[in-house]
């Protein structure tokens, strides 16, 4: 009798035990959430940033009345901070993870004749919503490497048109977008799986919601390429990453 | 009438069975009822299109209603994108220019009646003539699957310019499969446009019944006849290049692509090409499309005039020869279509010659068929209405070519409004116009049944003005510069022309939904009109001389016999009468003064 | 129902032709050398054509009233000469038009073509692209550097596929959105398509060639009148098509100067 009630007792701790750790793969709670969190900075001079002359569309130089658009090959904030920078895990992700996907699309928007974000992150089958915020119409023409499995597509959105909704299948870093009625208009879509971030104007980013682990953190900027780094996150103890690119 | 035993190549019993009678037949009163049929649905949809482009033009930020759901993917909200309108223009010009204004007037209503006004039974091959219908409705099918791809219909225009439609979808939406599909529908519409023109000029020459000379033939049936020969030629050419320009998309090859081009940023794997190469192979074949497009017209015009008038025209062989010229001159003036598009500059000028040389005959043309209403006794039906408008129409489009045969004045017309509204009064209205009036004058022959007169006389009226609303408007936008294909107007010269724009708009809503009094009237007469006699125009011709509908072997197995020229009317000093081509009788015995 | 046909079509020959008589619809103005022929040529051509047009038409009418409606037993009249005359009328007034404006319409169409530009001409080249105009101005050294297709990158402006790095003569190059022009000057246009074919059109310069790809062309000619001027795209690019334009502008030659040097810096 006695050896029936410790196998029982112990059965169920096992039990428990078992649920407990298949139940901790899939629900995560906040408190166990990590995050890592960094700067990307810009040694040297950056390159110079050329106006751009827009004046084949009336409507795009007068969202710029005073204030000249430039390019944003490579944008550095006060500081050496470098903005648009895409953080995101490149090894170290357990595929549960990976395969999440965020339910907010990631929004696009055409505005002033440029792309608001320059280089935006989506994840894999994470929906994008683009705009056209201008009274112009802009067609906007997501460029993948051919054999990428992203298949490239070319959507004319005039004003008061419909958001267009896109869905990327395979991780690219990064696909080219570009506008071709207004050959200057030029981003990015960085696709990628698992969290991530992009840097923002002092170059400072914040990638949430990453399990404790070990992972390998890549950054990638347009001009610069990619540049990789080991963190570790631990349960209420954010990784953090710095990255420094150099200006040629 | 004599009996003469029957000439054809081969005879054949009555059709049996619904299929063989109306579906698959090989009599060509049916073929060519179903080419009409299908010029007819082609002609809807290519007015619809137009009507989408209109609205586009004046309200471009207002959805249409009912689009967003038609058209989800081009026209989210009921927007046309801007890729939108090029398609919808491309497929309106396609469908109007091949499977209106070369099935209609030709087609249709010259396998109708060329076999009985030369007095054959049939077609020299049935079979041919069968096949040719239905490979026409498969290159229709092909052509409208353009529609449902998955990147649209093509959007390089009618004249698909290499090498925006040579690259494929990375030139941008509308350039993938939509325009390999227009591409391979085209080839099929040549393939059976060939199998066409060989029926008619083997049947013209060989199947004539007795008595019947060549310049004995109705100017109907000239007209076809001229036309089935620019279209053999014509045609031969534009189906290679079809073929090549597929090659070029789905194959890899190169024939209209050079090196070197950059498109999205992406260096394309081409070279050795030349886009003007596309422009010579598709303009030999496009100029003399525009004269198959309108010689028909002009013969059925003729016909119908003469029979309005109680007289001949001034001279029978002046208009057969002009009409002769007028095909053999297309074939020299193609480059005119090209004078600022970079080939020798020199080549423009020699192409502008043979072009101004052209005005020649369509002027004798003109001024014989004014001259004929001299001394005549007009009789009004819709049909001479619409005939009298073709003349009125031919002079307003035909004077605007007067600019545009001119290389320095292209220079500031090339690629407008003025260019547009030159062939839309030439092509989109007076050829029509022809075919207008072939349908009221031969309706009943080919029914049995008259079509409602008054209905007829106010589709004349609205269509007439209605059109001259649309498109004189469009040559004074060609003088300001207006430039054509423009999805948008957005430039600021453009900006004081809108006004104009709309009112063309208001126009062509209303004279197109004049046009379904026209279809209305059709459908309704072919089931409820007033029965008809055999000749209620009191016609000369020998269609007039069997029963209206037709037999299935058009002359109920004896063929006729002439014994003149089929339009014995009243001459100068007579107040005249009518003889039948088939009669012994003729009204004139002497021969006139001058010209004959 | 005739005689309202025949007044109908007099009407609408003359409506059709009042816009161009009271000049309505206002010609583009001039700022070209050559324009001038150009102009009399089309305002030849609108007399002949107008003449032609109203004639035929009114007489269409006239004839379409006088002889409908007649009695049953009323004779056939000929035209006066029958064919003969109308034969003989097209041949030879036709003829001589043709002559008219084919011959002597010539000589505007080989002032633009048939000359070369003269040899201090401005060289600037142009190239067209989906869906816009760029041009470049050889700078000081007087030289075009090499093109070059793979470099071609729309979002870093380099829009000719230029390689300073390794082409001296590209230093000095500066590429615009705009054609600044001084005035009075000639200009040898050096066209070049960078995809499909385009068209160069600026209505006031009475200039109009397609850009071929593969194909180089060039164009030359004089702004006489200092402004802002549209050069629009005619012929069919693609969806963009209607939207391909850029801005002419004639300067006089200090400011035309000054112009260069601004945008020399931002390059």
């Amino acid at each position: 009798m006695k050896s029936g009630y410790k196998f029982a007792v112990t059965l169920s701790m096992l039990s428990l035990l078992a649920l407990v750790m298949l139940h901790s793969g899939q629900t995560v709670s906040a408190a166990a959430e990590g995050k890592i969190t960094g700067t990307v900075k810009l040694e040297g001079t950056p390159p110079h940033q050329r106006p751009i002359d827009m004046s084949k569309d009336p409507v795009c130089v007068k969202a710029h009345e005073g204030n000249p658009a430039h390019t944003e090959t490579v944008v550095v904030g006060s500081g050496g901070g470098l903005a648009n920078v895409v953080i995101y895990l490149s090894e170290g992700l357990p595929p549960a993870v990976a395969s999440q996907v965020p339910s907010q699309p990631v929004t696009y928007d055409q505005k002033g004749c440029m792309y608001t974000p320059h280089v935006a992150a989506v994840d894999v089958d994470q929906h994008m919503k683009i705009t056209n915020s201008d009274p112009t119409t802009h067609n906007i023409h997501p460029l993948p490497q051919p054999g990428s499995g992203n298949i490239g597509w070319n959507k004319s959105q005039p004003p008061g048109a419909p958001p267009i909704d896109a869905v990327w299948k395979t991780q690219e870093v990064s696909i080219n977008v570009k506008c071709n009625i207004h050959p200057w208009m030029h981003g990015y879509m960085a696709v990628v799986k698992g969290p991530y971030a992009v840097s923002d104007d002092s170059g400072s980013f914040t990638v949430e919601n990453v399990p404790p682990g070990s992972y390998t953190v890549t950054a990638w900027q347009e001009t610069y390429g990619t540049q990789t780094q080991k963190v570790t996150v631990a349960a209420g103890k954010p990784g953090t990453a710095s990255f420094t690119f150099k200006a040629k | 009438m004599a009996e003469v035993p029957s000439q054809a190549v081969h005879v054949h019993a009555p059709p049996q069975g619904f299929i063989r009678k109306h579906v698959f037949s090989l009599d060509h009163k049916v073929i060519g009822k179903q080419y009409y049929a299908l010029a007819l649905a082609a002609v809807f949809t290519g007015m619809v299109l137009s009507w989408l482009m209109r609205i586009h033009l004046v309200w471009p930020n207002s959805p249409i209603p009912g689009l967003g759901w038609l058209a989800k993917a081009s026209a989210p909200n009921g927007i046309i994108t801007p890729e939108y309108y090029l398609s919808l223009m491309t497929m309106h010009g396609t469908l109007m220019v091949f499977f209106v204004l070369t099935n209609a007037p030709f087609a249709a209503f010259g396998n109708y009646f060329l076999p009985i006004q030369i007095g054959a039974e049939d077609m020299a091959f049935p079979r041919f003539n069968m096949m040719s219908f239905w490979t026409t409705f498969v290159a229709f099918c092909v052509l409208m699957s353009a529609f449902f791809v998955g990147d649209g219909p093509p959007l390089s225009g009618w004249t698909a310019y290499a090498p925006l439609s040579a690259m494929g979808g990375i030139t941008g939406p509308g350039e993938q499969t939509g325009q390999t599909l227009w591409a391979i529908s085209i080839a099929i519409f040549c393939i059976a446009s060939l199998l066409g023109s060989l029926n008619f000029i083997s049947t013209t020459l060989d199947l004539r019944t007795r008595g019947m000379t060549l310049m004995r033939m109705p100017l109907s049936t000239w007209a076809w006849f001229i036309t089935s020969c620019i279209a053999l030629l014509a045609f031969a050419v534009l189906l290679p290049a079809c073929l090549l320009l597929i090659l070029d998309r789905v194959a890899g090859t190169s024939f209209f692509i050079p090196a070197n081009l950059v498109v999205s940023d992406q260096l394309q794997p081409h070279s050795g090409g030349s886009p003007l190469l596309w422009q010579h192979l598709f303009w030999f074949f496009g100029h003399p499309e525009v004269y198959i497009a309108i010689l028909p017209a002009m013969g059925i015009v003729s016909h119908v005039l003469i029979t309005s008038m109680r007289r001949p025209m001034l001279s029978h062989k002046v208009i057969i020869y002009s009409l002769m010229s007028l095909g053999f001159l297309s074939y020299m003036v193609w480059g005119h279509h090209m004078f600022v598009s970079g080939m020798n500059p020199l080549s423009s000028l020699l192409f502008s010659f043979p072009t101004l040389v052209i005005t020649i005959p369509s002027t004798i043309l003109t001024l014989i068929w004014i001259g004929s209403l001299y001394g005549c006794k007009l009789h009004i039906t819709s049909a001479s209405l619409f005939a009298l408008g073709f003349v009125s129409l031919f002079v307003s489009g035909g004077v605007s070519g007067f600019f545009l045969a001119q290389p320095s004045i292209d220079i500031l017309l090339h690629a407008t409004y003025f260019v547009v509204g030159h062939f839309h009064l030439v092509m989109g209205v007076a050829a029509i116009f022809g075919v207008f009036a072939g349908t009221y004058f031969w309706f009943p022959k080919m029914t049995g049944r008259m079509m409602n007169e008054t209905l007829g006389k106010v589709h004349f009226w609205f269509t007439f003005v209605g059109a001259y609303c649309i498109f004189m408007p469009f040559h004074y936008l060609g003088f300001a510069g207006n430039v054509r294909r423009y999805s948008s107007f957005v430039d600021e010269y453009l900006q004081p022309l809108l006004p104009v724009h709309k009112f063309i708009t208001f126009a062509a809503l209303a004279t197109g939904a004049v046009q379904f009094i026209f279809l209305y009237n059709l459908i309704y007469s072919r089931f409820r009109g007033q029965p008809a006699t055999d000749n209620p125009w009191e016609a000369t011709s020998l269609e007039w001389t069997i029963p209206s509908p037709p037999p299935f072997d058009n002359f109920g197995g004896k063929l006729p016999v002439v014994y003149h020229d089929p339009y014995q009317y009243g001459v100068e000093g007579s107040s005249g009468d009518y003889v039948m081509q088939n009669s012994p009788e003729q009204i004139r015995t002497v021969p006139e003064k001058g010209i004959r | 129902m005739a005689k309202l046909l025949a007044v109908t079509l007099v009407l609408i020959a003359i409506a059709s032709a009042v816009p161009i008589i009271r000049h309505t619809w206002v010609p583009p103005q001039d700022i070209s050398t050559h324009g001038a022929l150009i102009d009399e040529q089309m305002a030849d051509t609108m007399v002949e054509a107008g003449v032609s047009f109203l004639a035929a038409q009114i007489l269409l009418g006239i004839f379409i009233w006088k002889f409908s409606g007649r009695k049953p037993t009323a004779t056939i009249g000929n035209f006066p000469g029958g064919a003969t005359t109308l034969v003989g009328a097209a041949v030879i007034l036709v003829g001589l038009e043709v002559l008219a404006l084919g011959v002597f319409g010539q000589k505007a169409w080989a002032n633009l073509y048939f000359t070369p530009a003269s040899p201090n001409s401005m060289p600037v080249q142009v190239q067209a692209g989906q869906f816009a105009f760029y041009f470049r101005y050889p700078g000081p050294d007087g030289k075009f550097g090499p093109i070059h297709p793979d470099l071609i990158n729309e979002g870093t402006q380099n829009f000719f596929g230029l390689d300073p790095d390794h082409d001296p003569d590209s230093k000095d190059d500066v590429v615009t959105a705009e054609l600044g022009v001084p005035e009075n000057r000639e200009i040898h246009l050096l066209m070049r398509a960078k995809d499909v074919n385009h068209s160069f059109f600026v209505r006031e310069l009475r200039i109009h060639q397609d850009f071929v790809p593969g194909l180089d062309l060039s164009l030359h000619f004089t702004a006489t009148k200092v402004g802002k001027y549209e050069i629009v795209c005619s012929q069919l690019c693609g969806l963009g098509h209607y939207n391909m334009k850029a801005y002419l502008e004639v300067m006089s030659q200090p400011d035309y100067e000054k112009w260069l040097k601004q945008k020399a810096t931002e390059q």
